[in-house]
């Protein structure tokens, strides 16, 4: 077990199964299938626990990203990211939390406090974990946040 | 809630809910976002018009669309005029039976209702669909030292770069926010500090260096910082010219898609770099030598994700972000000489140019514009990144001179030089 202590962009509290992208995680790219096909009969069965549509992305492509504490460096891709995020959150195809271990971007700080302030839950959001919490923490790892952005991984 | 940010009086009331719910969640957000980047306050928003990054009435978006019926129906709409990106369809853009149903019945089913939305919040007019919203057939080009609130990040390059705007990578209802409440969060590219250089860029090129993969290296190694880059007067002089702020447009929306290149100098020639000169690099700024073998690496690196990566093309796309006039003139130019070489009268594979609909009309207006149609070239005002983002387009073998085209979709790049060769040579 080790902790890491974060900054609380968005406050909470959360326990979730970690997976991780050691690259940049573009927003647009990793959501589209969930979102635009996540609903489909036949289709959509391949996005039901939105699974990550980013090919570029080798860490996380067509694994599942709901409920999961997503650990990341940053975003990247489109500007849309934002409104992708706080798309994702709203139709309920969202992870638990997102673990940032550099300083959050302007796009995925958008889609937090675009949550925070608009959907019925906030999406638990803590950046500056640092290099080690990316290089410790696996996939399947049990992750539990605090409210002070302390992040647990076990 | 406690906040660090220091507001004037009159945004205290807005986040207090003087003008309503609505309006006090807007300030909210706006607050909570600069507040991640140690914003100590709000800045008025003093360009003429806004510009949003959403153009597309998605089906799937429906909790975008619920949010934007609460700002109407709260009173709390844009302050200013806005553009938007361009339009995700034109009919006169080749598609199957396929993708025709599945784009209208399916993927963009709400596209009228959203424009409803948007011109209620503020759009500027019909004709203010384009990520090129600065030009001038456009109409909405912020003055040097203008604060704004955009998000389109080849838009928000631009400004900041060439015309010396000033205005944060802002993600999508963000931008839009600002324009609501008249104010942005102050930090990153809006203060002096955060527009120093912190990458130098030596261009040692035997050429004029293609625009796209400039950017595009430039883009894959500064990531979010800021350029000074050396070495380009003489390839592009000293004057911001109609066909170098052309170049400008394409290099920079490289730069920011292949990378998340908000602004960069250029020496001699971008507005601050010709004011200040070298004070705006940053101290220990890294340094990256780029020179005909780095092009020529990086280029190559591009990943061909076609199924079959020996298909011919199906689809071109020129224009991404929109051509210029000038661009038009040029391409229109290079085709008719490429197809009378070849002893062709039409495009051997279906091509479509891309422009705002203010700089087709313009175009249309002169007798290049005949001989444009008649090449077999469909000039539209499309958004060919909103065209290739299903899994139908996803298939189709389509080739682009766009740098950005080919980072957001499985489109495949090739030089404005080379798709001029593939397009106007005989069909194998």
């Amino acid at each position: 077990m080790k902790q890491f202590k974060g900054r609380p962009v968005v406050a909470g509290k959360c326990t979730a199964q970690a997976l991780v992208s050691h690259g940049g995680f573009n927003t647009l790219a990793s959501f589209q299938g969930a979102l635009q096909f996540g609903d489909l009969p036949i289709i959509g069965n391949k996005y039901k626990q939105t699974e990550c549509d980013d090919q570029n992305n080798k860490d996380l492509y067509r694994k599942p990203m709901l409920n999961k504490a997503l650990c990341l460096p940053q975003t990247i891709g489109s500007t849309t990211g934002g409104m992708i995020l706080f798309c994702a959150k709203s139709l309920g195809k969202c992870p638990s939390c997102l673990l940032f271990s550099e300083h959050i971007d302007s796009l995925a700080c958008a889609g937090a406090v675009l949550a925070a302030n608009w959907c019925e839950e906030p999406i638990v959001t803590v950046d500056c974990l640092g290099q080690e919490f990316l290089d410790y923490v696996k996939d399947d790892m049990q992750i539990t946040v605090d409210e002070d952005g302390t992040v647990t991984v076990e | 809630m406690d906040y660090k940010m220091q507001l004037t009086p009159e945004q205290q009331a807005i986040l207090d809910g003087a003008n309503g719910e609505a309006m006090a969640k807007v300030m909210k957000t706006l607050v909570m976002y600069g507040e991640a980047f140690g914003a100590t306050k709000m800045v008025p928003v003093t360009s003429e018009m806004g510009h949003l990054v959403t153009s597309f009435g998605l089906g799937v978006m429906k909790p975008v669309y619920e949010l934007l019926d609460k700002l109407i129906d709260g009173g709390a709409i844009s302050q200013q005029k806005f553009s938007v990106d361009p339009k995700p369809l034109d009919p006169k853009v080749p598609s199957s039976f396929l993708q025709n149903f599945v784009f209208k019945k399916f993927m963009y089913s709400v596209q009228n209702e959203y424009d409803s939305q948007l011109k209620k919040l503020g759009l500027l007019d019909k004709n203010a669909y384009s990520c090129t919203c600065y030009m001038d057939e456009v109409g909405n080009k912020p003055k040097k030292g203008d604060i704004l609130s955009w998000a389109e990040s080849s838009a928000v390059v631009y400004a900041n770069s060439v015309l010396g705007a000033k205005c944060n990578r802002n993600s999508g209802i963000i931008e839009l926010f600002g324009s609501i409440v008249g104010c942005v969060p102050y930090f990153g590219l809006l203060t002096d500090e955060g527009r120093k250089a912190t990458w130098i860029i030596e261009v040692k090129t035997t050429k004029k260096p293609e625009a796209q993969i400039l950017g595009s290296a430039i883009g894959m190694k500064v990531m979010e910082d800021v350029p000074y880059i050396k070495g380009m007067n003489e390839w592009l002089g000293t004057e911001l010219t109609d066909d170098v702020c052309a170049y400008l447009k394409d290099f920079g929306a490289a730069s920011a898609s292949n990378g998340a290149v908000g602004l960069y100098h250029i020496a001699n020639l971008t507005p601050e770099a010709k004011e200040l000169g070298e004070s705006i690099i940053a101290e220990n700024a890294q340094v990256y030598v780029i020179d005909d073998a780095e092009l020529e690496r990086v280029k190559n690196n591009y990943p061909v994700i076609w199924k079959n990566k020996d298909a011919a093309p199906k689809l071109c796309f020129v224009g991404c972000p929109h051509l210029s006039l000038a661009q038009l003139n040029e391409w229109t130019d290079n085709l008719v000489t490429g197809l009378k070489k070849s002893g062709l009268k039409k495009v051997s594979v279906p091509t479509v140019f891309t422009c705002a609909p203010g700089v087709k009309d313009e175009f249309e207006k002169t007798p290049k514009a005949k001989i444009l149609e008649e090449t077999g070239v469909i000039l539209s005002y499309i958004c060919p990144l909103m065209y290739m983002n299903n899994p139908l387009s996803k298939s189709m073998p389509v080739i682009t001179n766009s740098n950005k085209l080919r980072t957001y979709t499985t489109a495949r790049y090739y030089t404005g030089d080379e798709i001029l060769e593939i397009i106007t040579k005989e069909a194998k």
